[in-house]
């Protein structure tokens, strides 16, 4: 009897917690797929909008599928939409926005690095003080700076420029761009510069030769992170450029808010969808080497 | 001829902290220089100090007779190794030996020929395409010594290269470090915190405590006649056995009483010893305690002690006894009889003798 009970007891023993595993698994992907249709669901929105007729729009509801698939909103949105009395769609704004961002990202990113590198590997006196101060940095808000910022591009000469534009995103990236590489560039040995200095590297062939090619996945994180936030900037797109030198997003908000008439949903989303393009490619492009970045340095390669 | 090193007078302070204080050491050419102490006590930064990269307070460092003291590391004509090994993460096993000849403008073709003439010398031709992730804590100990080699430099600096390596390992790359500074004849300095290694490789040690050398002397003049208590107990494994003692004058010799518990005190008669205060410790190591009858000459003095531990380790047996309120540690032979909690007869050398002043703690012989 009792080794009926004994060999009998562990299998539904197993059988019971097999079970529980499962259903909780199955609550699990239940769960996440509700989260996930429910953050899908404005996309979904705005891509079926987008390819609606006005007419369809008008008649039909907000999440059905589009019965007849039309691009001539996407079309009219790229070249055609007005944003106040210029009528020539995203497309000059799209182009304004390459020319801010990628220099922007390039340069914000390689002051990041250069700081990153002498903050952590050439411990200088008050490095630390300097780290903390443009840590305050990454908190100061961007509207505390406006008047000051438009007062320092004046006198520049930059006003209402794109290099103005340019320089305000690389100042203010700077201090995320150091906290990234620093952090990095602090679990590299200290040895590693003191063998450069032997072998004879300076200061800079030692970053070029050395470290630059260690910091790929650092990079990775930083051109993301710079380029979602420069891309996708408005106050300083709207304060500090003029006809002719504003970003996608400005010309984005003027397209929405300029329309007569009848709103024109379908250019407004087709437009809002085009804005968000690029940072969506270099996420999905990146995207791999974004979390690894991330958690890169918890362990030893 | 100039010696290859002189460091003079030099003082190395971080802010009010005196990291080194007033160290004077200098090594001829092919000597082997090791500097041992425990962690903390200034080692490395008087490595870092010789290879220029600490900037130091005050004091001299010369290199080939040439003045250093304000000269950048590479152009002091040394060659460092460091104990993570620092290679480039990035490059090549072939890459990390040239690098520096590249940096230094040295032309492709003698790159090649001395990165040749290194992996073959050091057996790793074959890793050459390899980056250092991809090698095992021997291969990248060797590629680094090979970045060093490379360079042919007056002098070679090390930097516990040991240190992060398996213990087998460690005994194999230690005969190899000797083998290469005998089959170079080169000058080295190295730093460690294990004084077998000390033993084993220097020509010269220096014994560094906080800062300050405790004694400078060959491997057998550091390990018989340490100049104080801190170098007799840190030198040596198991360390050396220090007995706190009477002294009394006793016509031509002295009369050493050792105190022992619930025993009469033990009595030895030094005839050869100089004057010494009343209070002593005398310093024995353990192979200098043998079982009697195994141990001859002059000044061998038998006694019987309770042996309190026998601890047998393949090749010599070490037994424990308690004398003077210490733990006595004496190297017997394999075959010994000891037994714990019996008596056993002891011989002690008192020719190979150290005593210290317990105050001072400095040698007194």
């Amino acid at each position: 009897m009792s080794d009926f009970a004994a060999s009998t007891d562990p299998t539904s023993l197993t059988k019971q917690s097999n079970f529980s595993r499962i259903a909780l698994r199955w609550l699990l992907y239940v769960l996440l797929g509700v989260f996930a249709l429910y953050y899908l669901m404005p996309l979904f929105v705005m891509v079926t909008t987008s390819l609606k007729s006005l007419e369809e729009i008008r008649t039909g509801s907000l999440v059905s599928l589009p019965r007849e698939i039309t691009f001539d909103a996407w079309a009219t949105a790229w070249s055609g939409a007005c944003t106040g009395i210029q009528c020539e769609g995203l497309k000059p704004f799209f182009w304004n926005s390459i020319q801010l961002a990628v220099p922007a990202v390039i340069l914000s990113t390689l002051f990041g690095a250069l700081n990153g590198y002498v903050i952590a590997q050439w411990q200088f006196r008050g490095a630390n003080l300097i780290f903390s101060l443009m840590l305050f940095g990454c908190f100061i808000p961007f509207q505390v700076v406006l008047l000051p910022m438009a007062r320092v591009l004046g006198i520049m000469g930059l006003a209402g420029t794109i290099p103005g534009l340019i320089f305000v995103h690389v100042i203010y990236g700077i201090g995320f761009t150091t906290l990234f590489f620093r952090n990095y560039y602090v679990t590299v040995p200290h040895e590693l510069v003191k063998a450069a200095k032997v072998d004879g590297a300076g200061f800079f062939r030692t970053f070029w030769s050395i470290f630059m090619p260690l910091s790929l996945p650092i990079i990775v994180v930083t051109v993301i992170w710079q380029f979602t936030q420069i891309w996708n900037d408005f106050l300083f797109g709207v304060s500090f450029s003029q006809a002719g030198t504003q970003p996608v997003t400005v010309a984005l908000n003027n397209i929405v808010n300029s329309t007569t008439g009848v709103k024109e949903y379908n250019v407004d989303m087709a437009a809002a969808i085009i804005a968000a393009l690029p940072t969506l490619f270099v996420y999905v492009v990146a995207g791999k080497y974004f979390i690894r970045g991330l958690t890169a340095g918890s362990v030893k390669g | 001829m100039s010696p290859i090193l002189e460091v003079k007078n030099l003082v190395k302070n971080y802010g009010a902290v005196e990291i080194l204080k007033n160290i004077n050491v200098s090594i001829e050419s092919g000597d082997f220089l090791v500097l041992v102490g425990p962690s903390g006590c200034g080692k490395s930064t008087l490595l870092n100090c010789i290879a220029g990269l600490e900037p130091i307070t005050g004091g001299e460092i010369h290199i080939g007779g040439r003045n250093m003291t304000d000269v950048s590391p590479k152009d002091r004509d040394i060659a460092m190794v460091f104990q993570s090994y620092a290679l480039y993460p990035t490059m090549t096993v072939a890459k990390n030996i040239t690098f520096g000849m590249k940096v230094r403008g040295v032309d492709k073709m003698t790159q090649a020929a001395k990165l040749a003439e290194v992996a073959k010398q050091l057996q790793i031709e074959p890793l050459l395409n390899r980056r250092p992730g991809q090698l095992s804590g021997g291969q990248r100990q060797r590629v680094a010594m090979g970045r060093a080699l490379v360079r042919d430099p007056k002098l070679f600096l090390f930097d516990e290269p040991l240190s992060n390596i398996d213990a087998k390992l460690r005994v194999e790359m230690r005969t190899e470090i000797k083998r290469l500074h005998h089959d170079l004849g080169a000058s080295m300095v190295y730093v460690t915190h294990d004084q077998i290694e000390a033993m084993t490789l220097a020509t010269k040690i220096v014994v560094l405590k906080g800062g300050v050398i405790q004694q400078i002397g060959t491997p057998a003049e550091i390990y018989n006649r340490p100049e104080n208590l801190f170098v007799a107990d840190f030198m040596g494994s198991p360390a050396m056995n220090l007995i706190p003692a009477k002294a009394r004058k006793n016509g031509a010799g002295t009369k050493l009483e050792i105190a022992r518990e619930n025993e009469v005190p033990l009595i030895f008669t030094d005839t050869a010893g100089p004057d010494l205060p009343d209070d002593v410790i005398l310093g024995l190591r353990p192979e200098d305690i043998a079982e009697a009858g195994f141990r001859a000459g002059q000044h061998v003095q038998t006694a019987e002690c309770l042996v309190d531990i026998v601890e047998p380790a393949g090749a010599d047996t070490f037994v424990v006894v308690r004398l003077g309120g210490k733990e006595v540690t004496a190297r017997l032979h394999a075959e010994t009889q000891a037994k714990p909690g019996k008596p056993l007869q002891f011989a002690f050398d008192l020719g190979k003798v150290s005593y210290f002043a317990p105050e001072t703690g400095q040698r007194l012989n």
